[in-house]
């Protein structure tokens, strides 16, 4: 076994290597390995007496190195051991060959000799995968968590990685990439996202700067078995098989998502292994996660509450969801209408048949319970139908937010990963260009050749002609739905909702707007056309494109109206906006029915008090409201019309009161905007808004982090909204954290600034954003003119005096012919685009398009 | 207390000594040429500053110094800028030093630490000749880094550097922009959106007199004075020429070709020999197109100073100057 001319001996790293601290660094002679003894080399920060001991294990090419983050930032009491594999790194080089197998003795002789017998948890990346597995599943009694990062047990189908890896493996190939030369190190690190430095690429470097030194690492390459011949298949198999043994172990996922080998497959695949698993998945990351992004952060969060990972949250006690009440009872009351294309409606008598004939189709065609179906279908007969028979299916529904554009979905979509996707033909083409997950259902019958093309196995009419068994309705705490929307910044993240939320969502707003069956509505809002059916409230579409909500006009809203007979109203502002700029269109039928109308609503972004009167106005017998909400908690608070026009004083816009089963904190900021303080409920203080509600979400799907992040104190969601409470318990919202101006004088919220600046003749729209170092940045006024300059310039002098009466502060006032909006509302300002805009051209860059 | 005021002549030197003058201090100054200061008990001492008998006897029994004298601009040679800029500081040190003095303000520049990059809420870094440009901010540079060095419990001394200061009587800034205005040539370099600080005379002549108050506690430290409000390019430009009631719609030159023209001006007026300063300067350009903003905070904490006269209130007081008014 041992060939004398590539043996060498273990050796501590030279000095100097970016971010390693040569004290961790010890060497361990292991004098039972390989019956004659071998010398590690690992990282330990040598903690006495620690209450926990993280036990890392690198994959190939890569060393200790990896880890040398997590071991200068490990929390109190914690050691944190990083081992360079033998042959890797700067241990001892036997000369010999090392299987899987083999390695996991060398790792367990390892921590016998190092006499680790407390509570320990693996960290491993790449193929210290299943080593570290291998170790776990021998000390089930000391084990108490697992953390892998881009790493595998298993070839899943589809993978593209096995020929990757057989073609590297092909000799000479092997040789050439591998050990001749730095290439495979190199080429894997060039696969970081950003590249890594010079100096840590150096660091990773610097223990194979010989051909003899890298010997391993075409080894390594040549131990991952891809057949089952392969002489490490079997110890594979097992660690994959064992992972059983894992099912009570605190386990945490994190990967990055652009690793050309490890892809989300094998994540999925780990998914499935473990499904008690906490994930977290980087989009934007490669191979060496922790290199990428702040992994290393999450790992020490994650530590911080290991012991609480028995403690499941509260979701409210378990019963058969009510969701599924389908209101047969009202008979020929009309359940769900359309008037798009082909009108169609259908009464509540067969709304509860139609449910349950497609859910059986559902269930005949493989859907499982607790399996994702993505619905891209827009609001109507079908997307109601499809959306209950999921849940009756037992399915968690994903929703995805058109107006998050093409790229912005195929991100969303493959985060979430279906197992089916329910579609228009648009969509289900759209999904075979983009290649998104899922097999394809179509909601309307299509012709064999592009039933071919797109891959479609049912629609929703031959799936109720095919139905299978249908296993029992879903409990109120299993998942319900992953919702994906469009926010003004960042890329979307996907909510998750169990159906005891949902029911408490419903519930909420059924008694915020005194709904009863008595009811029937107008939904120009996609997300309340969906809870018509579960609230016994007929539900009219009215006949617009509901990916552009300005496109509904007076006269085909008055149409839904008479349609429905309709006693309440709900859209959005930019909806609100075009009805009103096209009221003048509206027959004396649509008016008549417009007096039938008790509740009038404007949801989804923030509305402007002039437009929701004038909407108002069209009513002659109607309360005007707007609830105060987000994706993960809708809603917060409602105000009414009245109220707003009434109420003053306050920093922003006053939302009302928060509802009664809402609890509404503030938590403070620090003097440079962060919300770092602790939770108040004292008027006038400004922070971040806290909320905790029944409704609010369960979590963020596949961002373990995020979501531990946005749920302090646990349970609760930091909303990222700033705001504050008066003296009257009413909420202001004053802008987003990351839009806060971190001036000399502390943080400021930029809403109330803009208000008073949009108060001035000629100025439709206004942004204040901040420029300059955090504590000291400057105030600046981005304004769209009513009468709007043709390129982007500085305002005169007299248009800045007149700002400044209302903000001294504000060092400088540009003009723009177009503010940077949300492309769904029209409304909310990408204020992180507009600063960024801003300070490259007081900095003095030209003056570009915003 | 006895004060020396060298380099007097200047428009800030001239607040800087009826500040003095007014809380009761002796003055002595030290410049070239007489300069005439009606109503005011001012001991003038005429010479160079890099005079040793002149700087001897102006440094006689005082007790603080505040040194402004310098070769401003860009015409001259390298020896010149080294000779009054350097040399005069360092023999000025000396000689206050054997004098007895027991506080030394050096008025230096936020020119000194910088070239090229915008700064944005920038602090005040160590001075550093080799990224200066010009021979005014590299011999400024070399000045400011002696004279920090020089510091000691005897004689602390710190380096105030005032961000471009202007008010009533400026010949420098507010001279150039309206004589241009009027000669209806006056045009941005850039956008004009460049962010930048200026000073209002009397802010920085406060903060001189805090400098020399307050010498004992910031021996060694250097601290870049402004007024703290930021503005563009555009407006600064505007709102002078506004307060000279000039008509005026802002015309751009791209910064690129107003930095070229700079250089060719500048060895133009090199190869002439010509000592006015040219029109426009690769240096000036770079000013009026990058930003130059300050972080006040520690200035303001370390001096126990604020300006007293908000941007508003300057360019008031320029207006009513311009009027022909008695405010100056």
């Amino acid at each position: 076994m041992v060939t004398g001319s590539l043996a060498a001996p273990a050796s501590t790293p030279p000095g100097g290597l970016a971010g390693l601290e040569r004290a961790w660094s010890r060497l361990v002679r292991v004098p039972r390995t390989d019956g004659v003894g071998r010398t590690w080399h690992i990282l330990d920060n040598q903690i006495e007496g620690a209450r926990l001991t993280v036990l890392c294990v690198h994959g190939n090419p890569s060393w200790s190195y990896l880890f040398r983050n997590l071991v200068r930032q490990a929390p109190d009491g914690v050691r944190v051991i990083a081992v360079d594999q033998l042959e890797m790194g700067f241990s001892e080089r036997s000369g010999g060959v090392r299987r899987l197998a083999t390695r996991v003795d060398d790792l367990c002789e390892l921590t016998e000799e190092l006499g680790l017998d407390g509570p320990i948890v693996t960290v491993a990346h790449d193929w210290g995968g299943p080593i570290s597995l291998g170790w776990a599943q021998r000390h089930l009694d000391q084990l108490s968590g697992v953390v892998l990062m881009n790493t595998a047990v298993h070839q899943p189908e589809g993978s593209p990685a096995p020929s990757l890896i057989r073609l590297t493996r092909s000799r000479p190939m092997l040789q050439n990439v591998t050990v001749r030369t730095t290439s495979f190190i190199k080429g894997a690190l060039a696969m970081s996202r950003p590249r890594p430095s010079a100096e840590v690429q150096s660091g990773f470097l610097a223990p194979y700067l010989t051909a003899d030194r890298r010997h391993a690492i075409a080894e390594f390459v040549a131990d991952i078995p891809l057949d089952p011949e392969h002489p490490s298949a079997n110890a594979l198999d097992r660690i994959a098989a064992d992972l059983d043994l894992l099912q009570d172990v605190p386990t945490l996922l994190l990967w990055g998502s652009k690793d050309k080998v490890f892809s989300d497959l094998y994540l999925h695949d780990l998914g499935h292994r473990l499904p008690h698993a906490n994930v977290h998945r980087y989009p934007k990351a490669g191979h060496f996660v922790s290199e990428d992004v702040d992994a290393v952060g999450a790992i020490i969060d994650w530590l911080g509450i290991l012991n609480d990972q028995a403690a499941v949250r509260a979701v409210g006690d378990d019963h058969p969801s009510t969701l599924l009440n389908m209101h047969g009872e009202l008979g020929d009351k009309l359940a769900i209408a359309e008037l798009m294309g082909a009108a169609e409606s259908i009464p509540f008598s067969q709304f509860a048949g139609l449910v349950e004939a497609t859910a059986a189709g559902l269930a005949g065609v493989g859907v499982l319970p607790g399996d994702r179906v993505a619905l891209m279908v827009p609001p109507g007969v079908d997307l109601a139908v499809s959306l209950y028979a999921c849940w009756r299916a037992g399915a968690v529904i994903v929703l995805i937010d058109s107006g998050l554009g093409p790229t912005g979905m195929s991100a969303a979509i493959k985060a979430a990963d279906p197992a089916y996707l329910v579609g228009i033909p648009k969509a289900l083409a759209a999904a075979k260009a983009m290649r998104w997950p899922g097999c394809r259902i179509s909601t309307s019958p299509l012709a064999a050749p592009q039933r071919r093309a797109l891959r479609v196995i049912a629609d929703l009419a031959s799936l109720r002609a095919a139905p299978g068994v249908l296993a029992d309705p879903p409990q109120s705490t299993d998942l319900a739905a992953v919702v994906f929307t469009s926010g003004s910044t960042g890329p979307s993240k996907g909510v998750v909702y169990r159906h005891g939320q949902i029911e408490a969502q419903r519930d909420a707003l059924v008694e915020l707007y005194g709904i009863t069956t008595d009811d029937r509505l107008v939904a120009a809002f996609a997300p309340f056309a969906l809870f018509g059916p579960a609230m016994g409230l007929s539900s009219v579409v009215p006949n617009m494109n509901v990916a552009a909500p300005g496109s509904l006009t007076a006269v085909a809203l008055g149409d839904a109206v008479v349609v429905a007979d309709a006693t309440m109203v709900f859209a959005s502002p930019a909806a609100w906006a075009n009805v009103v700029r096209t009221a003048d269109d509206l027959t004396d039928a649509h008016r008549a029915a417009f007096g039938g109308v008790r509740i009038v609503l404007s949801a989804g972004a923030p509305v402007r008090p002039a437009l929701l009167r004038a909407a108002a106005n069209l009513f002659p017998k109607a309360t005007a409201h707007t609830p105060y909400g987000m994706t993960e908690c809708l809603p917060v608070a409602s105000i009414g019309l009245t109220e707003i026009e009434a109420a003053t004083g306050g920093d922003g816009v006053c939302v009302g009161q928060p509802l009664a089963n809402v609890d509404v904190q503030i938590r403070r900021l620090d003097a440079l905007g962060h919300a770092a303080g602790e939770l108040t409920s004292e008027p006038g203080v400004l922070g971040e808004v806290v909320v905790r509600a029944a409704h609010a979400r369960t979590g963020y799907d596949r961002l373990w982090h995020t979501e531990f992040v946005a749920s302090q104190p646990s349970g609760s969601h930091s909303t990222g909204d700033v705001g504050h409470l008066d003296e009257l318990g009413r909420l202001w919202i004053g802008g987003r954290l990351s839009d806060v101006i971190s001036s000399i004088d502390g943080p400021v919220a930029p809403v109330r600034l803009e208000q008073a600046i949009e108060s001035i003749e000629g100025v439709a729209l206004a942004a204040v954003v901040g420029v300059g170092p955090a504590g000291i940045q400057q105030f600046v006024a981005v304004i769209e003119p009513i009468e709007p300059p043709r390129n982007p310039r500085l305002a005169g002098l007299d248009a800045i005096d007149a700002i400044r009466q209302v903000g001294s502060d504000i060092v400088a006032v540009f003009e723009v012919p177009r503010l940077p909006v949300d492309r769904r509302h029209n409304s909310k300002i990408d204020r992180t685009r507009v600063a960024a805009w801003a300070s490259r051209t007081l900095a003095g860059g030209r003056l570009r398009k915003l | 207390m006895n004060v020396l005021v060298t380099g007097a002549s200047s428009m800030i030197g001239q607040h800087l000594v009826a500040r003095l003058v007014v809380r009761g201090d002796v003055v002595t100054t030290l410049q070239r040429n007489a300069v005439d200061q009606p109503g005011q008990s001012v001991t003038q001492v005429l010479g160079s500053i890099t005079d040793r008998a002149a700087v001897e006897r102006a440094c006689a029994g005082q007790d603080a110094v505040v040194h402004l004298a310098a070769k401003v601009g860009v015409t001259g040679t390298w020896g010149e800028y080294q000779q009054i800029n350097v040399d005069g500081t360092a023999l000025l040190i000396e000689l206050a030093l054997t004098a007895g003095v027991s506080a030394f303000v050096h008025v230096s520049s936020p020119a000194v630490a910088h070239a090229g990059a915008a700064l944005v809420g920038a602090a005040a870094e160590p001075a550093d000749p080799s990224a200066t440009r010009g021979h005014y901010a590299t011999s400024k540079a070399m000045a400011e880094l002696l004279a920090l060095d020089a510091t000691s419990e005897a004689m602390p001394i710190v380096a105030i550097r005032p961000h471009l200061v202007w008010g009533p009587g400026d010949t420098q800034l507010v001279g150039r922009i309206v004589d241009k205005a009027r000669q209806g040539r006056l045009a941005l370099v850039g956008s004009g959106a460049a962010l930048i600080d200026t000073t209002f005379v009397d802010n920085a002549a406060d903060a001189l007199v805090a400098g020399v108050d307050r010498a004992h506690e910031l021996g060694g430290q250097a601290l870049v004075v402004s007024n703290g409000e930021p503005r563009t390019v555009h407006e600064v430009v505007a709102r002078i020429v506004a307060a000279a009631g000039i008509e005026w719609s802002p015309r751009h030159v791209p910064a690129q070709v107003a930095k070229r023209g700079g250089s060719v001006a500048e060895q133009i007026w090199h190869r002439t020999g010509r000592t006015d300063d040219p029109p426009m300067t690769s240096f000036l350009a770079e000013q009026l197109s990058t930003a130059h903003w300050f972080d006040q905070r520690s200035t303001r904490a370390a001096l126990q100073w604020q300006p007293s006269i908000t941007l508003d209130e300057g360019f008031a007081r320029l207006a009513a100057w311009f009027a022909g008014g008695t405010s100056r």
